[in-house]
């Protein structure tokens, strides 16, 4: 098999946003493989290794995303390819996966089932129409029969299992695998792994981000007696009118 | 300016949340609004929030959302549609992308506000799981729009909508579903007005049902933090944060929750957040409106006692 993985590269979860003169001021901070992107990652690399395949990630991003790139390959991933552009929007970054998927015929392209930045939950389903093959999401397991896979998909309230052949993209979330962690072999061999640097194709421009607005923070936590839990109903019901 | 709105039913009722999607076209429309919705799906409430036309479409069976795409793609076409409407939820959160393909649109997802025209058409919506807005221009000619829970105030028009038959040309997916496991009845997470939601602080799955009486009392969906979801005590579906569902109800309650960053960024959009937590240290305080210091297993029953005499 044949398998594409599609990284963001993202602030670690952990980290509060830091806002400059209108604008998220990331320089400071830790950046990590977006979460949903590492599980997809993790079960990337288990189905690279039962079906003998190969398996590339891929990133949109400027040269400080190849940090988080060889951390990819370290987890497993056998090469790279960086499309060497800032990702401005999802149609930028599917245009571009599109793109290289047509070039290189991908049994499979995984993605996470959104990013954690721009949480479009859109670059999955647009490259899956650029390329006219189905997509599933939010995928939480597959598996894989020859060309057919079955998978776990998440709908509101329960799952489906649903079959289909390759070629296809799946939105990953857990638990489809365990995030992995690189060993020191990995991170040794990552470091010679080929990583290919690719221009970025012409795009018109969809979307342009305006502002930035950080959320107001919420007024003084009103605490209540515990012994009094009437008067929380009281509250939530003549003061903040929600039931 | 014509708007498509693309309705998602259930049990032969248009969803709460695509109801919000139809009074939020109703509000920006500067032409006709127009549903789109199968023919099992009741059309008065659709008029009732501002719908002119309900375009209707014979089923067959549950829809890909590659089929959902080309079904309101050439709707929108046959309507002159310049902008199309769909309400977030797991199916409709991938076909939009899909429409915005095939039409050349500009696609955003997670709009929490009406558009501001004064700037060209520009939406506002939730990035950075939560830690931040963005104000985004969309500046291709024809526009796909998810929006979030609240994104409008539902007014009555009082209408009658126009019912039009509508068939539309779909392709066979080649994704087979062979089996389907889903709880029926409940209120969905993602369009509850009211959420509870339990953590590790409940000590185990045998405890639920003091969170599901308080839900029940409440008419509330039940959620879960992550390590509840990921122990198996509740249901994946349940689990909400950043790596699970983001809800934005209108009351949120949270019993047992640390309020760790990840889970707060599924939660913050809620207008009112409601924390009960034996640590008066939880950060999940910080995060909310009202809080209680106390033991769940005490604090549950007596709230849901109080809620009861209120209700
Ligand atoms: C990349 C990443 C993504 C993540 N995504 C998510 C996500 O989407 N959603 C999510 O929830 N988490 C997520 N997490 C995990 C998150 O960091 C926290 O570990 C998790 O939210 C903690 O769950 P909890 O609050 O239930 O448990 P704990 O942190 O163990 O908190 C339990 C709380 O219960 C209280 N308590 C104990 N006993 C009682 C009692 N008798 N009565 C009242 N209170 C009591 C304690 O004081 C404590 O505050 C993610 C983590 C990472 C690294
Ligand atoms: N810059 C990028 N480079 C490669 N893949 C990306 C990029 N941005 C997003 N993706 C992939 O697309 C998925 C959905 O992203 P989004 O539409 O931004 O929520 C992510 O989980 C990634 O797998």
């Amino acid at each position: 098999m044949k398998i594409l993985i599609c990284i963001s590269h993202v602030p670690d979860t952990n980290a509060k946003i830091p806002f400059k003169d209108g604008k998220p001021d990331l320089a400071g901070l830790t950046f990590v493989i977006a979460p949903y992107d590492d599980f997809a990652l993790a079960r990337a690399v288990e189905l690279r290794d039962q079906t003998a395949g190969k398996l590339t990630v891929l990133c949109v991003g400027k040269a400080e995303t190849e940090a988080t790139i060889r951390k990819a390959l370290a987890i497993g991933a056998d090469d790279a390819i960086r499309v060497d552009a800032e990702p401005t929007d999802a149609f930028f970054v599917a245009t571009q996966i599109a793109d290289i998927a047509k070039k290189n015929q991908y049994d499979m392209i995984l993605t996470g089932r959104e990013s954690s930045d721009y949480n479009g939950g859109q670059v999955h389903g647009m490259v899956a129409a650029m390329l006219g093959i189905p997509c599933v999401v939010p995928c939480m397991k597959l598996d894989l029969n020859g060309n057919v896979a079955t998978m776990y998909r998440e709908i509101e309230g329960g799952k489906e299992v649903v079959q289909l052949p390759t070629p296809f993209v799946a939105g990953c979330q857990e638990p489809i695998a365990e995030w992995k962690i690189p060993n020191m072999r990995g991170i040794m061999t990552a470091k010679s792994k080929p990583l290919q640097v690719v221009q970025p194709v012409g795009v018109t421009v969809a979307t342009q981000v305006a502002s930035y607005e950080v959320p107001a923070p919420r007024g003084n936590c009103k605490m209540i007696d515990a012994g009094n839990v009437a008067h929380l109903v009281e509250m939530l019901k003549s003061e903040a009118k929600v039931i | 300016m014509n708007v498509l709105i693309y309705i998602e039913s259930e049990n032969g009722a248009p969803k709460k949340s695509a109801l919000e999607a139809v009074a939020y076209g109703a509000e920006i429309a500067k032409g006709q609004v127009v549903a789109l919705a199968s023919s099992d799906t009741a059309t008065a409430d659709l008029g009732n929030y501002g719908a002119d036309k309900v375009l209707q479409f014979a089923v067959s069976g549950k829809l890909e959302a590659s089929q959902v795409a080309e079904l309101v793609a050439q709707a929108a076409e046959a309507q002159n549609a310049e902008v199309v409407i769909f309400a977030k939820s797991i199916l409709n959160d991938l076909a939009a992308p899909m429409v915005g393909i095939k039409l050349g649109a500009s696609v955003a997802s997670n709009v929490i506000e009406k558009p501001d025209f004064s700037k060209g058409f520009v939406v506002k919506r939730s990035v950075f799981s939560g830690k931040a807005f963005t104000e985004v221009a969309l500046n291709n000619a024809k526009k796909v729009l998810t929006i979030k829970k609240n994104a409008v105030a539902m007014t009555e028009k009082g209408k009658t909508a126009a019912v039009e038959s509508f068939s539309p040309a779909i392709t066979a997916s080649p994704v087979q579903i062979k089996e389907t496991t889903q709880k029926t009845g409940d209120i969905l997470l993602t369009d509850a007005d009211i959420v509870v939601s339990g953590g590790r602080g409940l000590k185990g799955p045998e405890h639920w049902g003091m969170i599901e009486e308080l839900a029940k009392t409440l008419h509330a969906a039940t959620g879960c933090s992550k390590p509840v979801s990921d122990m198996d005590w509740r249901p994946h579906h349940e689990h909400v944060g950043q790596t699970g569902i983001k809800v934005s109800p209108n009351l949120y309650v949270a019993v047992g929750i640390s309020g760790a960053i990840q889970h707060l960024a599924g939660v913050s959009s809620s207008k009112t957040i409601v924390v009960i937590n034996k640590d008066a240290d939880a950060p999940f305080f910080k995060a909310a409106d009202y809080g209680i210091v106390g033991d769940a297993f005490d604090i549950i029953p007596k709230l849901t006692e109080a809620l009861k005499k209120a209700m």
